[in-house]
């Protein structure tokens, strides 16, 4: 039997590869590390809304050049409408027109943002103050006297809108503060009262960028002016300033989303932050899609975020079938640990790995009363599966209740993967005794722990994501590896009594 | 703690990679594996060979058909039931005897007809069948093993595995169950390995947990005198496996009973490496020498060659 049609595919595969990813980074000057670039996001914002049957009119605010972030391109892609960019009292606005529109309706509209930290806004002109703020009673007084709680601890309108802000935060709310949250919503209310304070304000809505996330909405911030300076306030935490990721998507202080002839509207935000080199960036205005631009960078940019994990499955898979073929080691479940892998990207190392050992214990112990139960097999594993979602519901409510934050993030573990594992687990420990459980399951937490460490290295990613090539170069190796008939490095130690006589 | 590939390969240790691309990939078609995974099939084939293994008592291939386990196993005394894709020895429970409603295992532990019941239905399920299909539970009759082994013994039957390698016994070994192994004959449970020469049928060397041993570890008699009688018969019977399964790597089990001499317990188209560990010496001079060896040779040929070119001296003896 020849292997020479095998040598010859994995070569095939190698030179492939290799060419792939090459004519990526000459043609298209994609970087081979991560580093030294500049950002770009791209961000696509999805509008939703059930048409009437009638006529339709969509109005959607649209971010513009502002500090920090250069606005590149913008795409939109409105099948059967009108489109017509508006600008309106200091503000960009798309708007989206059709004569007849009937039930689901998606709009999508996609801008590329470049990170320029240089990037300056053009003057914005305060908003004129509002004197017609009517209040009504109990409300009136207990404006006047958080306003003058404020102004008497402030200095300037920034302290003051500082000051006005924290009153209303969890920790320092006042009695007036609660009642007058009872009638009005947080942002608006505030503005209301900074403008009776007679210090210009407006409510603006940004969006807070992260790298791969779907389905954002905006968050409300609250721009307070001091001609010829603005401010950024948080109005949750009265925290002053601009964070580095927050795009201000509306600024002039309307609303983001107007539908009319539908109902049921909303808008959400998916974004993806790519490395390019900065004159890419700029030319990206120029690549068309052609059949021969072939690539997942032509994807909408959720299918986008979703392929940038699912490119990272092979490098953990490598990372099994090297530990399994070289070095030998035994793990419960073939993939498990690439799958728990992944789970431990969202969660951060050593929450996932606290989260995974708590619930597979947890559940450990519940499997092995079921197992007084007699059940059969397929309802018992069942009866595993709800008490893991019990476990990690459990958990996440007790992490929340105790500030941590991070004890949510378990949720992202794979829940029937976690269930067959405690099953699994389970029939080893009744069938081989505790000491097998901590070998394979010792195995797996390393396997998944070093699957993680590849999978989560920056330059592993970026190689990834943005030269498809490498995948060609995976499958050679684990071709390569799939060919050996060497020894593993544990069977050094196992078959050394032999090698002794 | 560790040794080097070199030392392994001059020893001609044959390692997981090679075991599975060389010889089971190699050797072993993937539509035959159903005629050792399955152990039903396995024994109506055997029987169609007039290969002699333990005697059926019955199936029970549905949940509701448990409920007659009760009266299937009237009139017999100690029974095994096993799922018939189980692998490794998993879900294998032998009941030695039956007193007043309670099933004793060999290691005294007491079952009801509850626990029994549920462990058929357990193996029904797929609990111990590769890749959690559904399975069928095979209830045989329990082995009398010959008395000449009690003495190697803890609890279990020592059963002897045998490598044939395109029909040429290579290599063998007898594994002897132990306290530490459960009463089970699983060399990675804890069961002693006991190499067999191939010419003679005597014990060569002893293995425990990857270490030597002279003796048994709960009996504490000495290995050294172990000797299989029959051995030829054995040999015979083992080889005599390729052309019934048509599997060029097959690790074949087989057990001694006091009335009907050796007896084919189940098939394996994977066999474990630690035989190597119980004779110490590696399997790929063997199977090398196979290989060389022309197609077409009768059963007799192939056992009479094995026995000519793999005799082995015992390691015992001198330390005994």
């Amino acid at each position: 039997m020849s292997r020479l049609p095998f040598y010859l595919i994995v070569g095939l595969l190698l030179v492939a590869g290799v060419a792939m990813s090459i004519h990526r980074h000459v043609q298209f000057e994609v970087p081979w590390t991560p580093g030294e670039q500049r950002q770009v996001w791209e961000i696509e914002a999805q509008v939703n809304f059930i048409a009437d049957g009638g006529p339709a009119k969509v109005n959607l605010a649209l971010p513009s050049t502002q500090q920090g972030y250069r606005i590149l391109t913008e795409h939109t892609a409105s099948p059967g409408y009108g489109l017509a960019f508006l600008e309106e009292n200091g503000g960009r606005r798309a708007e989206w027109t059709t004569r007849q529109a009937t039930g689901d309706q998606q709009l999508y509209y996609s801008v590329q943002a470049l990170v320029a930290p240089s990037s300056r806004q053009p003057l914005i002109e305060p908003p004129p103050l509002r004197r017609d703020i009517v209040w009504e009673s109990p409300y009136d007084t207990a404006a006047r006297q958080v306003i003058e709680r404020a102004w008497s601890r402030s200095a300037d309108p920034f302290s003051f809108a500082r000051e006005l802000i924290t009153d209303f935060t969890e920790a320092r709310q006042g009695e007036n503060a609660r009642l007058l949250l009872t009638q009005f919503d947080r942002s608006p209310l505030l503005v209301r009262l900074l403008n009776q304070a007679g210090v210009p304000a407006r409510e603006v809505s940004g969006l807070l960028l992260e790298h791969g996330r779907r389905r954002q909405s905006l968050t409300p911030w609250i721009q307070v002016f001091d001609d010829p300076e603005w401010m950024l306030f948080d109005p949750r935490t009265g925290e002053r300033g601009r964070p580095d990721n927050l795009l201000l998507w509306e600024s002039a202080g309307h609303a983001v989303l107007e539908v009319e002839g539908g109902s049921n509207s909303r808008v959400g935000f998916s974004m993806l932050s790519r490395n390019q080199p900065a004159a890419a960036a700029v030319r990206s205005e120029l690549a068309d899609d052609t059949l021969l631009n072939f690539s997942i960078h032509s994807l909408p940019l959720e299918d986008q975020a979703l392929f940038q994990t699912i490119l990272l499955i092979p490098i953990g898979a490598l990372m099994v079938v090297i530990l399994r073929v070289l070095v030998g080691i035994k793990t419960s479940g073939t993939f498990m640990p690439v799958l728990i892998a992944l789970a431990f990207i969202q969660t951060t190392l050593i929450t996932g790995l606290i989260g995974f050992l708590l619930v597979v214990a947890v559940g450990l112990v519940i499997r092995n009363y079921l197992s007084y139960l007699n059940l059969l097999l397929v309802a018992r594993v069942t009866a595993v599966i709800i008490t893991v979602i019990a476990i990690i519901s459990v958990f996440s409510v007790l992490s929340y209740r105790f500030g941590l934050n991070a004890g949510l993030t378990i949720t992202f573990f794979p829940m029937i993967i976690l269930s067959w594992t405690i099953e699994r687990m389970s029939i080893l420990w009744e069938e081989e005794g505790p000491k097998q459980v901590l070998i394979q399951g010792g195995g797996s937490l390393l396997t998944a722990v070093l699957a993680y460490l590849a999978m989560n290295n920056p330059l592993i990613r970026h190689l990834t994501f943005n030269f498809l090539g490498i995948q060609l170069i995976l499958m050679a190796l684990i071709l390569l590896l799939g060919n050996y008939t060497g020894y593993r490095l544990l069977e050094l130690r196992r078959f050394k009594p032999v090698t002794e006589d | 703690m560790w040794t080097t590939p070199s030392r392994l390969h001059a020893k001609g240790i044959v390692g997981m990679n090679r075991r599975n691309i060389r010889y089971i990939g190699r050797y072993n078609s993937r539509r035959l594996y159903p005629l050792v995974d399955d152990k039903l099939k396995t024994k109506l084939l055997a029987q169609q060979y007039g290969i002699t293994t333990p005697a059926l008592i019955g199936t029970v291939t549905t949940q509701f058909g448990i409920k007659q386990l009760c009266t299937m196993l009237i009139g017999h005394q100690g029974f095994v039931i096993k799922p018939a894709k189980g692998s490794g020895g998993k879900g294998i429970l032998v009941i030695e005897r039956i007193e007043g409603g309670r099933y004793i295992k060999p290691s005294g532990v007491q079952l009801t007809l509850g626990d029994v019941e549920r462990h058929v239905s357990n193996i029904l399920s797929g609990l111990y069948s590769l890749g959690g299909s559904p399975d069928v539970a095979l209830i045989e009759a329990l082995i009398n093993f010959d008395a000449s082994f009690s003495e190697y013994t803890y609890e279990g039957v020592p059963d002897i595995r045998v490598i044939v390698f395109k029909g040429y016994p290579v290599m063998a070994m007898m594994r002897l169950s132990t306290a530490a192994s459960d009463g089970k004959a699983n060399l990675h449970q804890g069961a002693v390995g006991v190499g067999i020469d191939i010419a003679s049928g005597a014990a060569i060397r002893g293995v425990q947990f990857d270490r030597t041993r002279h003796d048994h570890p709960d009996t504490g008699h000495e290995l050294a005198s172990l000797h299989i009688s029959d051995w030829d018969t054995l040999l015979r019977l083992a080889a005599g496996c390729f052309e019934m399964t048509g599997l060029g790597y097959l690790g074949t089990d087989m057990v001694l009973d006091r009335d009907h001499g050796p007896m084919l317990l189940e098939l394996n188209a994977r066999p474990g490496l630690a035989i190597q560990m119980a004779n110490g010496e590696g399997l790929r001079p063997r199977l090398d020498l196979i290989e060389r060896q022309p197609e077409g040779v009768s059963p007799e040929q192939r056992v009479a060659f094995a026995q000519h070119y793999f005799a082995r001296s015992s390691e015992l003896r001198e330390t005994a």
